[in-house]
């Protein structure tokens, strides 16, 4: 059995071939910049960018279908519902009222309220690729190295990588117990009330953690065994080290973070980019 | 002339007891192990062979905390002032379990997995990786996942695993274990080849000893109830005659001697069959064979299971199971072998109804069962599954005997005579109101028994019911399999064991990539290269000495022996 956590597949582009920690640094900076901003411009800048990685790293759209049709129905709702509970939201903001059409009562269309939703909804939208470029691009092995990188310590780092490893094992030991207690005529399918399925789940979950106790001793003793936890630090097999490419990718995200700042400190003077004044 | 040799590790009066327990576990051992040997510690389940090695590597007392008393040094160094780390240095140790022990995301990870916590830097460990995978042919495959494995590479790469230090000894603790037959002769060869290519001390604790004895061994360290009973070669432990009262088999080919009344001496070397005397016991076997009477076969019952044209594939895949035709008879005990991906597994849930839909027909006592649901099929079908801490979720015996009913809904009134009678035949009677924490693995293993035998299925499927148990335990298990055999179960055998087929089942199914290959006597299979080869078995020691003493029909050689042995032997 084939099942693993992530669905990575090795490629080599430019994207794929850049380092774990190069991509983690680059989708937090990017990340951040759009947090950040409320100007349209710089955001739409990063979001034709990101698509333009995505593009690039060759990532496939079955891939990632079911993970956008989320994305598209989260966006979705959260553009009705912030209309829905603060109509007026964009008004307040820019202090101006340019009315397009009005609904009824205080649901009026107006043009600070489409400019501020659409530049919210753009905010999310354009962090959506970078982070499926950083987990897909990556490979997992890399992911604890790069997580290890940026500061954090090895042991919470190499912890991830365990949960990667073992995930599947987990899984096809739940199905295992699963289909065991099955054939002593526990009902799982949906003929079951949800209260009696629930209560059913339950008996799976005892010996799963059982059986899984008995791995994780397995596991600390080879570690034991094989020095984990001696020094201070660590270095991994699996890191990619740096290379030209990564420094101006480090770069390039660098500028385009502090570029946002600087809008919004010296052009804007405020979060918020206001056209209406 | 020992004492020019260096020794490596070194027991002095020493002992050792666990914080959790009232006794100790290991007993004034001395025991001084040279630097190029290769011995193996034997002994029953409990003799405290595990405690010894997780003392040589440092596990106790760092990670089992315990009280020390005399003295143990590996290369020098005193065990209880050092650390694991330091220990692990000089030397390196395999655990029995291959799945468990990998790691790392993938073969070049797992071997490098040691280096990396000493910081080496990446270039030399790629190198070093590179040089230490070849060691055990697993360099092409540095890039694989784990779940791409198999279980004989899993094991050879946790072998790389520690040897990508320069350590002095490897210590291998139960390293046929998870391994079937085939994979675990290949396993020995490989250690042997490591430990005359390195010159590496080898320290193997093991209590199949017959197949460690595939390869040479110098000593052989039999240890029970916590001390050292005996350290002899290997030809001189044969004939001691010692094994058996200590519960550990002895190989079926020194056995087969005994019985044919050959006084086994240290001068037949029967350590190994490869060096035995065969032409000093030759006449006496075929004697013994020409003596034996030909029992006759049982008429054949009516059929219990019967598959015809059954195929199975999971959605979009490859099929599993490719047109099996078998039947299976009322009160036969049945084994179903064959290698991981043969389609044993698969094989048991889709009779069990886990896998729906299958292809071909499947029929209980004539009757289709297409339609039966896998509730349905609980009532007339067990399954037992391998380890036991997989399906017990009560903490009391009694109620988690008592699940399969109250999930049917029946009655108090009604659920407690039928449980007293499970519980009554598994012979835990007077365990019904213990905790199920305070039971062995083998008693464990009677709850889920009776857990799935309270539901009263005239068939019973077992997963690898004796995987890693002692001689004892493996007897203690099948002759209780065979008593409620013998009460009219029908019971069905998912193994590896090539010792159970040969003793407990005389009709064994062998599976090979979805077919069946092999559908009748188990002597067949375990008398046939082709049969043995394909299914990765391994032929028994007995054809080989059936061969070697001249005898022509082999196959009634082994046949033999397993009548005599079940009329006289118990």
């Amino acid at each position: 059995m084939k099942a693993k956590l992530f669905d990575y597949v090795e490629r080599h582009n430019v994207i794929y071939d850049l380092s774990g920690v190069t991509k983690l640094f680059c989708f937090l900076l990017l990340t951040a910049a759009v947090m950040f901003s409320y100007d349209i411009r710089a955001i739409a800048v990063i979001m034709v960018l990101s698509l333009v990685f995505l593009r690039m790293s060759q990532i496939q759209f079955r891939q990632i279908k079911l993970m956008l049709l989320y994305v598209l129905i989260f966006l979705l709702l959260n553009f009705v519902l912030t209309f829905v509970f603060s109509p007026t939201y964009g008004t307040e903001i820019y202090g101006t009222k340019h009315v397009l059409f009005p609904i009824a009562g205080r649901y009026v269309i107006t043009s600070e309220q489409m400019l501020y939703q659409v530049t919210k909804t753009l905010k999310y939208a354009s962090v959506v690729p970078l982070g499926i470029i950083f987990f897909l691009s990556t490979n997992p092995s890399e992911l604890a190295a790069s997580i290890n990188r940026a500061g954090v310590s090895y042991k919470a780092a190499f912890a991830f990588s365990l949960t990667l490893r073992y995930f599947p094992d987990l899984i096809r030991d739940y199905q295992d117990i699963s289909a065991a207690q099955q054939c002593r005529g526990l009902d799982l399918s949906k003929k079951e009330k949800l209260g009696r399925r629930l209560k059913n789940i339950l008996n799976i979950t005892i010996p799963l953690i059982f059986s899984t106790l008995d791995r994780i001793e397995t596991i600390s003793n080879t570690m034991d065994l094989r020095g984990f936890g001696k020094e201070k630090k660590r270095t991994w097999y699996a890191a990619k080290p740096m290379k030209g490419n990564d420094i101006f990718a480090l770069g390039l995200s660098l500028v385009l973070f502090l570029g946002t700042l600087a809008v919004s400190f010296f052009v804007n003077h405020d979060k918020f980019w206001n056209p209406f004044i | 002339m020992e004492s020019n040799r260096k020794p490596v590790i070194e027991f002095r009066d020493f002992s050792f007891q666990y914080f959790s327990q009232a006794e100790p576990t290991l007993h004034d051992i001395n025991l001084t192990i040279y630097e190029g040997e290769k011995v193996l510690v034997v002994g029953p389940s409990g003799s405290g062979k595990s405690t010894l090695g997780n003392c040589i590597n440092g596990l106790i007392p760092f990670s089992y905390p315990g009280e020390i008393e005399g003295s143990l040094t590996v290369c020098g160094i005193e065990t209880k002032k050092s650390s694991i780390f330091a220990l692990s240095q000089h030397v390196g140790t395999v655990l029995q379990d291959p799945d468990g022990q990998f790691i790392g995301l993938s073969v070049g990870e797992d071997i490098a997995f040691a280096l990396e916590n000493e910081c080496v830097k990446q270039g030399e460990m790629k190198e070093i990786v590179r040089k230490t995978a070849a060691m055990v042919n697993m360099d092409s495959l540095l890039n694989a996942s784990p779940f791409e494995l198999s279980g004989g590479q899993k094991q050879r790469v946790s072998f790389a695993g520690v040897m990508v230090h320069e350590v002095e000894a490897l210590l291998f603790d139960e390293p046929l274990a998870n391994l079937d037959p085939a994979t675990g002769k290949t396993a020995i060869e490989l250690i042997d080849q490591i430990y005359q290519d390195y010159h590496k001390t080898v320290v193997i604790i093991e209590h199949r000893l017959e197949d460690v004895l595939h390869r040479r061994i110098d000593r052989v360290i039999v240890m029970s109830e916590g001390r050292i009973v005996a350290d002899l070669s290997p030809d001189v432990l044969m004939a001691a005659d010692i094994l058996k009262t200590l519960g550990i088999r002895e190989p079926l080919y020194v056995t087969a001697l005994k019985y044919a009344g050959v006084p086994v001496t240290e001068a037949l070397r029967a350590g190994r069959i490869d060096t035995l005397d065969v032409a000093a016991v030759q006449n006496a076997i075929c004697a013994w064979d020409a003596a034996q009477p030909e029992l006759e076969k049982r008429p054949a019952n009516e059929s219990i299971l019967e598959a015809a044209g059954l195929s199975y594939r999971y959605v979009e895949q490859r099929p599993i199971l490719k047109n099996l035709n078998f039947s299976i008879e009322a009160g036969e005990m049945v084994s179903l072998v064959g290698t991981n991906g043969a389609g044993k597994s698969t094989l048991a849930k889709v009779i069990t109804g886990i896998c729906k839909d299958p292809e071909g027909n499947l029929r209980f006592h004539g009757e289709p069962m297409d339609s039966w649901t896998i509730h349905e099929r609980s009532g007339k079908i067990g399954y037992v599954m391998q380890n036991p801490n997989q399906m017990i979720c009560k903490s009391m015996i009694y109620d988690e005997v008592a699940l399969g009913l109250k999930l049917r809904g029946m009655s108090e009134e009604e659920i407690r005579p039928r449980v007293d009678k499970a519980l009554k035949i598994c012979g835990l009677s007077p365990f019904r109101k213990w905790p199920i924490s305070a039971l062995s693995f083998g008693q464990k293993k009677r709850v889920t028994i009776a857990s799935v035998l309270v539901l009263e299925p005239e068939l019973i499927i077992l997963d690898e019911p004796t995987a890693g148990q002692d001689y004892r335990h493996y007897t203690e298990i099948m002759e209780f399999l065979r008593s409620l055999n013998a009460s009219g179960t029908t019971i069905l055998l998912i193994t590896h064991d090539m010792h159970l087929m040969l003793e407990y089942t005389p009709h064994a199914i062998v599976l090979h990539a979805g077919e069946i290959l092999h559908d009748g006597t188990a002597v067949r299979a375990l008398t046939s290269d082709e049969i043995a080869y394909k299914a990765s078995l391994k032929v028994t020691s007995l054809y080989e000495l059936a061969t070697r003493a001249g005898i022509w029909d082999c196959e009634a050689f082994v046949q033999h022996f397993i009548d005599y042995e079940r009329s006289t032997a118990r």
